[in-house]
């Protein structure tokens, strides 16, 4: 009765999330000490998530909000274990279902605990395609505080640099933000006096203006949170730094994005009259819009700075991912079609290229090199040793400087045109970080892979007799993988594009659907 | 006065006895030179099978509204009965975690004491008149004090049973003493007698009303461990036994919390307006200021200024513990202020009474359900290493991967994280709160109440980080007795299933409510 089947293969999706609980649970039933098993088990789960996803994706292009299931949960409270599918959670599925299977591939090295590593992964994935298609207020809410704990564990358990701390303090931030949207969807919940929970339902029940102006930010920015918005970034560079290199993927590919997402779907949806004006301005601020909008600007800015200052690899692209989650959520900000469009497609665009840089730096290079230090990188001739990572970082830095004929071109430059309508000096402002975001991948492409100091004979020896470990086809494969999938939704951008339009345009004109 | 009659409505509580003298006769006559573990076997399977004869009785008696007399009136609302159904299922997986313990040799005692504590729980929790709310409390509190202290050969569990005997007998005066007040205003011990006879005063109560408030709230606030008077919990949950701890930490709990919600629910308490000069003045003043002069009553102002500081203190003081009894001590004060909470507002109106009545007992049966696995678990690590300090859960995952995932899903279940029912029962309670009142003085007290579990979510994480995170400096594995690692799964499996349908445990204590 819970898992209806309807003719209709778009319902599909609902079973992304059973399956991968499912394979959670398996995972962590699994005897240890059998990691090939796990590895390939774990593989076999991401994969079948991701056909559903692809097929759930396929079958859904040219439909609106498909319904999938729809039971009473909580009868007495109107909660309903509501789950549905418009083409922004469509797309968003689309690249859980992408990272899951790239995260499995670059952890094909884990041999610590490596049932309990995956199960932990499956339950952070499954919690994640959750939240991406509840359309009950509540039920989304459950999914999104699931996957706050497993990246505890994943990070604190398989995790390097000051793991303990930077898990902690992501989990602290994660409750903390979640705890806020608790506040605001209790508050609204009660407000509304609506018998249904449905985001629909309550996007319909008129909530007062007042209201709206004082609870949309309460909830906007504890989602936001999770979108690493400055200044509530700082769990992001930490965290992904401390996370094994899957969970630093997931990190910046999904998990960032279910901040986004609660904030479109929840935060702009229910409450679209929280981002009025005051009626009032204080150095040319005058609504919440003002305020988010500036915040998402100065990430952008200050994400690519900082980045531009970093000595560690892996920091470099940690505040990449602030800069670029900016453009999410200044996307968000422009309330118009092509900005909104654009910060879906951008979730998109750097979950993917995201994953990829975090892939190479954290799995490809470190667990050969054993450090992330640029400057030591610098004495390594990395491109000469590791050609393939010189090549894949190479083209993956390219996607994220938004080059064009890469995913992250389309959507930057939809956001940037969407903010253009609305102020110029917005579009000025996020373009200093576009020109810093050239400088810091060039900076560390160049400090991590081609040094031009020329090796000694002696050094030449040394290295021929420790070279690196040969490049194994899992890394191939999720390299080709997400640098394929960028490259071709940069070049046919309406696959995707006519999908998420849809159901922006929706969204945006009624507050729901 | 008719004695077939009160022996029907006491069927239960009878019930309890008889299996109490019964484990008494047996463990004395027949088992006198059986092996232990025979016996503490023998003797915890007959407290089950009574407490499973007095759920039964339950059933038996016609609906729930006995009234017998004006002297004893008992289960007079339909949340007496879940109550009371909790509390028999807490004491009886409390007997089944007994039979792998070894504190002491005169089980056959202890375990009679407890169903006697058991009965005077569920007393209380259907009482109705001052007497039996007395008789009942002491029934039951004697019984914990006498568990507390039956590790005869541990200087802990004594320390802990003394302190707990002054501070209960102490509060216990206290009570009685704004009882006879209760009784000299009004002339009647009948709860709703009393409120009678109260809004016949004019021009209102006179000031030993509020005095007679205070000690009373003295009395209870011992009881549920609230700040002020919660002084005794955490010497008490690290001293006595686990089979005690755990018994305190649950099944008294559930009882005394079933009695609050009782003398909520006749109403005698909140009717008058605020009397100016109280204590909670300033509370007072805000809720008017809010415009929500409706809630701003004596009792209500008490209840609240109790509840935050529990809240507060309850969940900053378990950060800086090392103890994991006492941890979970102070977590237990911690929700005891946020279940005190719900009880403030269900003296808004008739409609907040249900309502927050059944998220109050909501929150307090999942809350023991929970609570007892977590001091079972605890109690197990403890005999393997010898302490309960957070260290010696260090690579519990290795030394027994199921207990580790039975305290991980417990654990998170205290902390509020779905999809287990801990999360439920804060937002059912949290939720019940807001529907009485959305003015900004309740709103303001959730969104303290849900901040703090963000720092509860800390300390849960710092046990669970051991027996997960940090290396083992011990990896031998540590056994458990089949039938507790039985209890423990089954409890786990009850706090996720639970919390995964969350309309079950609702509609299960709605339907008691229907009843009525």
């Amino acid at each position: 009765m819970f898992l209806i089947l309807h003719p209709n293969s778009v319902s599909l999706l609902a079973w992304t999330i059973y399956l991968s609980f499912a394979g959670s649970l398996l995972l962590a039933l699994m005897p240890r000490g059998k990691p090939v098993l796990s590895r390939w088990l774990a593989l076999a789960v991401a994969v079948a998530g991701l056909a559903m996803a692809v097929q759930g994706f396929v079958a859904g292009m040219g439909q609106g909000l498909v319904t999938l299931v729809d039971v009473p949960w909580v009868p007495s409270m109107g909660i309903r274990f509501l789950l549905a599918a418009d083409g922004i959670s469509r797309v968003l599925v689309l690249l859980t279902g992408l990272a899951a299977v790239a995260g499995v591939l670059f952890s094909w090295n884990i041999d610590l605990r490596t049932n309990e590593f995956f199960a932990f992964y499956f339950a952070l994935i499954g919690a994640v395609y959750g939240v991406f298609l509840s359309f009950d207020l509540f039920l989304l809410f459950v999914f999104y505080e699931i996957a706050i704990v497993p990246k505890y564990f994943l990070i604190a358990i398989w995790g390097s640099t000051r793991r303990e701390y930077g898990a902690m303090k992501l989990v602290i931030y994660s409750f903390a933000g979640s705890a806020m949207v608790l506040i605001g969807l209790l508050a609204a919940y009660t407000t509304a006096g609506s018998h249904s929970t449905g985001l629909i339902d309550l996007a319909h029940a008129g909530l007062p203006v007042s209201f709206q102006l004082w609870c949309f930010p309460l909830v906007f920015t504890g989602f936001a949170i999770l979108a690493g918005m400055w200044p509530f970034h700082t769990w992001a560079p930490t965290g992904h730094v401390a996370a094994p290199t899957a969970a630093s993927m997931l990190l910046a590919g999904v998990v960032m994005k279910l901040g986004a997402y609660g904030c479109l779907r929840v935060g702009i949806a229910l409450f679209p009259h929280g981002l009025d004006p005051w009626g009032f301005s204080f150095i040319g601020i005058g609504s919440w819009r003002n305020v988010f909008a500036l915040l998402a600007i100065i990430g952008i800015v200050y994400g690519a700075l900082v980045a531009l200052a970093q000595t560690d690899f892996k920091f470099v692209i940690g505040y990449s991912s602030v800069s670029h989650m900016g453009f999410v959520l200044l996307g968000l900000m422009t309330l118009n079609q092509i900005g909104v469009t654009g910060a879906v497609l951008q979730m998109f665009s750097h979950g993917v290229i995201a994953g990829l840089l975090f892939a190479i730096v954290g799995r490809i290079v470190y667990d050969r090199t054993h450090t992330r230090q640029l400057a030591e990188l610098e004495t390594m001739h990395l491109s000469r040793r590791m050609p393939f990572a010189a090549a894949a970082f190479v083209v993956a830095g390219i996607a994220s400087i938004g080059m064009p004929g890469f995913s992250g071109f389309v959507a930057e430059l939809q956001v940037l045109i969407g903010a253009w309508n609305v102020n110029h000096w917005w579009v000025a402002a996020a373009g200093i970080g576009l020109v810093v975001g050239v400088a810091y991948i060039w900076r560390a492409m160049q400090k991590a892979f081609f040094s031009d100091l020329l090796p000694s004979a002696h050094v030449l020896e040394q290295e021929h007799n420790h070279a690196f470990a040969a490049i194994t086809w899992p890394e191939v494969t999720g390299v080709v993988m997400l640098a394929g999938v960028s490259l071709f939704v940069g070049l046919y951008p309406k696959i995707l594009l006519d999908a998420i339009e849809p159901a922006v345009k929706t969204l945006i004109a009624g507050g729901g659907q | 006065m008719n004695y077939a009659d009160l022996f029907r409505v006491t069927l239960p509580e009878t019930a309890l006895e008889l299996a109490a003298l019964l484990v008494l006769v047996v463990d004395l006559a027949f088992l006198r030179r059986a092996a232990l573990k025979v016996r503490v076997t023998v003797a915890a399977l007959l407290g089950v099978a009574g407490c499973g004869a007095a759920v039964w009785a339950l059933g038996a008696s016609d609906g729930w509204g006995f009234r017998f007399d004006d002297a004893l009136v008992l289960a007079q609302y339909g949340y007496v009965g879940a109550a009371q159904a909790g509390i028999l299922v807490l004491t009886a997986l409390t007997l089944l975690l007994l039979i792998d313990s070894d504190f002491t040799r005169h089980v056959g005692e202890f375990v009679a004491v407890m169903l006697m504590a058991a009965s005077g729980g569920l007393l209380i929790a259907g009482a109705q008149d001052l007497l039996v709310i007395f008789v009942g409390l002491e029934l039951l509190s004697l019984g914990l004090y006498i568990m507390t202290a039956f590790a005869k050969s541990s200087g802990k569990s004594a320390e802990a049973a003394l302190k707990y005997y002054l501070f209960g007998g102490m509060s216990a005066a206290f009570m009685l003493f704004g009882f006879s007040y209760l009784y000299g205003m009004t002339g009647s011990t009948n709860l709703s007698a009393i409120d009678a006879a109260l809004s016949q005063l004019h021009p209102g109560p006179p000031p030993l009303f509020y005095v007679a408030l205070v000690t009373i709230a003295a009395g209870l606030g011992f009881k549920i461990a609230v700040v002020p008077f919660h002084l005794w919990a955490p010497d008490t949950y690290e001293g006595a036994p686990a089979p005690a701890a755990a018994f305190i930490a649950s099944v008294s709990k559930v009882a005394s919390f079933a009695l609050l919600v009782g003398i909520v629910s006749t109403r005698f308490v909140p009717v008058y307006p605020a009397g100016a000069g109280f204590v909670t003045g300033f509370v007072i003043a805000a809720g008017a200021a809010a415009g929500s002069v409706v809630i701003a009553t004596p009792a209500f102002s008490l209840i609240v200024v109790i509840a935050v500081a529990s809240m507060v203190l309850g969940n900053l003081a378990a950060l800086a513990q090392t103890s994991v009894r006492r941890l979970l001590a102070y977590s237990a004060i911690a929700h005891a202020g946020y279940i005190l909470l719900g009880i403030a507002f269900a003296l808004a109106n008739d409609e907040g009474t249900s309502r927050n009545s059944n998220a109050v007992l909501y929150y307090v049966l999942t809350y023991g359900l929970t609570t007892i696995g977590a001091f079972g678990v605890v109690s197990v690590v403890e005999r393997a290493t010898g302490s309960d300090r957070l260290d010696s859960f260090l690579g519990l995952h290795k030394r027994n991967p199921l207990l580790a995932a039975v305290l991980l899903v417990l654990f998170l279940s205290l902390a509020g994280i779905p999809p287990l029912v801990g999360f439920w029962a804060k937002f059912n309670l949290f939720a019940a709160v807001l529907g009485v009142s959305a003015g900004p003085v309740p709103f303001a007290l959730v969104a303290l109440a849900i901040a703090l579990s963000v720092v509860s979510l800390y300390y849960y994480l710092q046990v669970l980080k051991r027996v997960y995170v940090m290396p083992a400096t011990d990896e031998t594995p540590i056994k458990a007795h089949p039938v507790t690692l039985a209890v423990h799964l089954i409890i786990a499996a009850a706090v996720v299933v639970l919390g995964c349908f969350p309309a079950l445990l609702l509609r299960w204590i709605e339907n008691f409510h229907r009843v009525m």
